[in-house]
């Protein structure tokens, strides 16, 4: 069991500032059902620029949820140019500190915040864009998002990173990245800890083959399947791989998206970043 | 606060019969059972009952029960044994859905050279024969695929697959830590070579468990030193979690039915409850073959550990196959194998009965959990 402290346990079984706002003068939404965690978050502003009322709904474990309970309590009666200074350290302390491998919760917090902060300022409701290099492919995890986590919590090693934003703790393929750009912002060397899973180097158009319908049927089909869909292997010609989506996939107006997000990310990362995904004419 | 304990997969009570049996063997009985003297010969003696009594549950000869420390410690004594036998092969075939004492064992040979296959299931967590079939050639060495599922309860064909191992001339083992104890197995009738299992799943104490190995059977011993086991297994005893586990044996072999009457009726009634009152929800594993004992649901919009954090709040103990409860990022590796979405993983909780839980206990998840279930969709921005 998790150590919480009683705050965070209190925040948890009697979370405050639970609901929607009706016509909310800024709206922040992170995360998602994939990831494992999401947060809403909403506010309202007084005729003084102070936050007069913020409600929040979240997806997640207790610390999400006292994470997210804990940020309402903060910023209420703040105004804006305050409650955009609030950091997820803050969030950590107010709840008497989150275990290392829970760090991530307070950090969706202060996404969620400055995403309402930025709806509010723009009037456009914000989503979550993926700005600058992605280096975690698995969670979404830009290189600029790393930086500031780095910067911020005076981070020091891949672990600490995978705590605060999950970056590295998926396939685990990023993690000598994410410990190069600790090195470039530390200076001190960091261990990227457990090897990574490594592509192999050269493959026979066999091998290739078989590599791809292994990686089809390990790492794609049971998503799509899930989904009521399918994909089938209809050839391959040089780096060219020829799909076709059944089921549900097939008319699915999305599936333009999934063959290139997840068919042919998943390929270039176990099989070859050479690979070319396209349907079946 | 009342404990209602739902966790029987994780471990068991010690059973009072069990607990009566072993109580002389720590400062009355406390004789080294290899010593020439009677003192300890005592102690031996009652090691050879407790055998015998191992024996006659898993259907084999007693020089074929090898004690252990632990269900981990049989599996690494298996697959290691074999495949230092065998130095010539080099493959070791398993399933994506073992526990990790088989899975993480399995994939260290990967750094020694070994072609390591996993083999998929399907949506409901069933084994997928054929793939074994194409999996396994003659360079496999040992073939490790566990009885029952320990997160879904699915129960696998084992005895087909022993067959499929036979067939390529490679040895069978299987994890039955979650089974023994609570559904027949006869090793006189079936072509399993070697079988796991671990005490503290059977109402015997932590810390012992057993190793069957066929007659016969090639493999090289995992610890050395003294000459206990039949020089198999160096070590002195643990004479006490030996004779406990013989002890859990013979009573688990005694009320056995108890497992798929009362205990399978009781799992039922939970689990038809709970999906009725809850809405939204979905049985992870293969509904017409599972252990009798154990319900793992899926909580859609929600996440699991929010879910064990406010049953606990109760007394009430489950498990959970989400990320958040164990530390990892992704959510249980046998939900993502069986193809879960993760809408679904994210919310799974397993309910593990026993012989001890009673229909009250059963009664008060089910007047608890709804209500938990509803708050924790009304916080949930998802719905």
């Amino acid at each position: 069991m998790w150590d919480y402290t009683d705050k965070v346990k209190d925040h948890f079984l009697n979370p405050q500032n639970v609901g929607e706002i009706e016509n909310p003068d800024g709206v922040g939404q992170v995360g998602s059902l994939a990831c494992g965690d999401a947060l809403k978050l909403m506010f309202k502003v007084d005729a003084e620029g102070r936050i007069a009322d913020v409600k929040f709904k979240t997806f997640g474990c207790a610390s999400a949820i006292a994470s997210a309970s804990a940020l309402t309590e903060i910023i209420k009666g703040m105004k804006i140019e305050e409650a955009a200074k609030v950091t997820n350290k803050d969030i950590a302390e107010f709840l008497g500190g989150l275990p290392d491998q829970k760090m991530h919760c307070s950090v969706m917090g202060r996404e969620a915040l400055e995403a309402a902060i930025d709806n509010y300022k723009t009037g456009t409701t914000q989503t979550h864009e993926l700005k600058g290099k992605v280096v975690c492919k698995c969670f979404g995890i830009t290189e600029e998002e790393i930086k500031r986590i780095v910067r911020e919590n005076n981070l020091t090693d891949v672990d600490e990173v995978m705590n605060y934003c999950k970056a590295g703790g998926g396939c685990r393929a990023c993690r000598p990245e994410i410990a190069e750009i600790i090195e470039g912002i530390t200076g001190s060397k960091a261990d990227a800890g457990e090897k990574p899973y490594e592509k192999p180097q050269k493959l026979t158009n066999i091998q290739k083959i078989q590599l791809i319908q292994k990686c089809i049927d390990e790492q794609i089909r049971p998503a799509l399947r899930a989904d009521g869909g399918d994909l089938e292997l209809i050839d391959v010609i040089g780096d060219e791989v020829i799909v076709a989506f059944r089921g549900m996939c097939a008319g699915c107006p999305s599936s333009k998206i999934t063959m290139k997000d997840v068919v042919e990310a998943r390929l270039h990362e176990f099989v070859s970043d050479d690979l070319t995904v396209v349907q079946e004419k | 606060m009342n404990t209602y304990y739902f966790d029987n997969n994780a471990t068991t009570r010690v059973c009072d019969e069990v607990f009566e049996e072993i109580k002389p063997y720590f400062c009355q009985m406390y004789g080294n059972p290899s010593s020439m003297h009677q003192f300890g010969g005592e102690v031996g003696h009652k090691i050879r009952e407790s055998r015998q009594r191992v024996a006659s549950i898993l259907g084999c000869k007693q020089a074929e029960v090898i004690f252990t420390s632990c269900g981990t410690e049989s599996d690494n004594m298996a697959i290691r044994g074999i495949a230092e036998a065998n130095p010539s092969k080099m493959k070791i075939v398993t399933s994506r859905v073992e526990h990790p004492a088989v899975l993480a064992t399995c994939r260290s040979f990967t750094e020694h050279g070994y072609d390591v296959v996993e083999v998929g299931v399907d949506e409901k967590g069933r084994l997928d024969l054929d793939e074994l079939e194409d999996a396994v050639d003659e360079n496999t060495a040992i073939v490790t695929i566990m009885h029952a599922n320990n997160e879904t309860g699915t129960i696998f064909p084992v005895d087909k697959a022993a067959q499929i191992a036979h067939a390529k001339g490679a040895v069978f083992h299987t994890d039955a830590v979650q089974s023994v104890g609570k559904i027949p197995v006869n090793m006189a009738e079936s072509e399993i070579d070697m079988l796991s299992i671990s005490g503290h799943k059977l109402h015997a104490p932590k810390g012992v468990g057993a190793l069957f190995v066929r007659k016969g059977t090639r493999f090289k011993p995992y610890m050395t030193g003294g000459h206990q086991e039949n020089g198999r297994r160096a070590g002195t005893e643990n004479a006490a979690g030996i004779i406990g586990l013989g002890k859990a044996c013979e009573v688990a072999q005694r009320d056995m039915e108890l497992e798929n009457t009362q205990v399978k009726s009781l799992r039922d009634k939970l689990e038809t409850a709970v999906m009725k009152e809850c809405g939204q929800c979905r049985i992870n594993g293969d509904p017409e073959n599972r252990l009798p004992n154990t319900t793992n649901i899926s909580f859609e919009l929600i996440e699991g550990e929010s879910i064990l954090l406010m049953l606990d709040q109760f007394g009430i103990c489950a498990s959970s196959g989400s990320a958040c409860t164990s530390g990892s990022l992704e959510p249980s590796h046998v939900l993502r194998a069986m193809g879960v979405p993760f809408t679904a993983a994210h919310g799974s909780v397993r309910f593990s009965l026993s012989k001890y839980t009673t229909e009250q206990e059963v009664d008060f998840v089910i007047e608890k959990l709804p209500p938990i279930i509803k708050r924790l969709r009304e916080l949930s921005p998802f719905t």
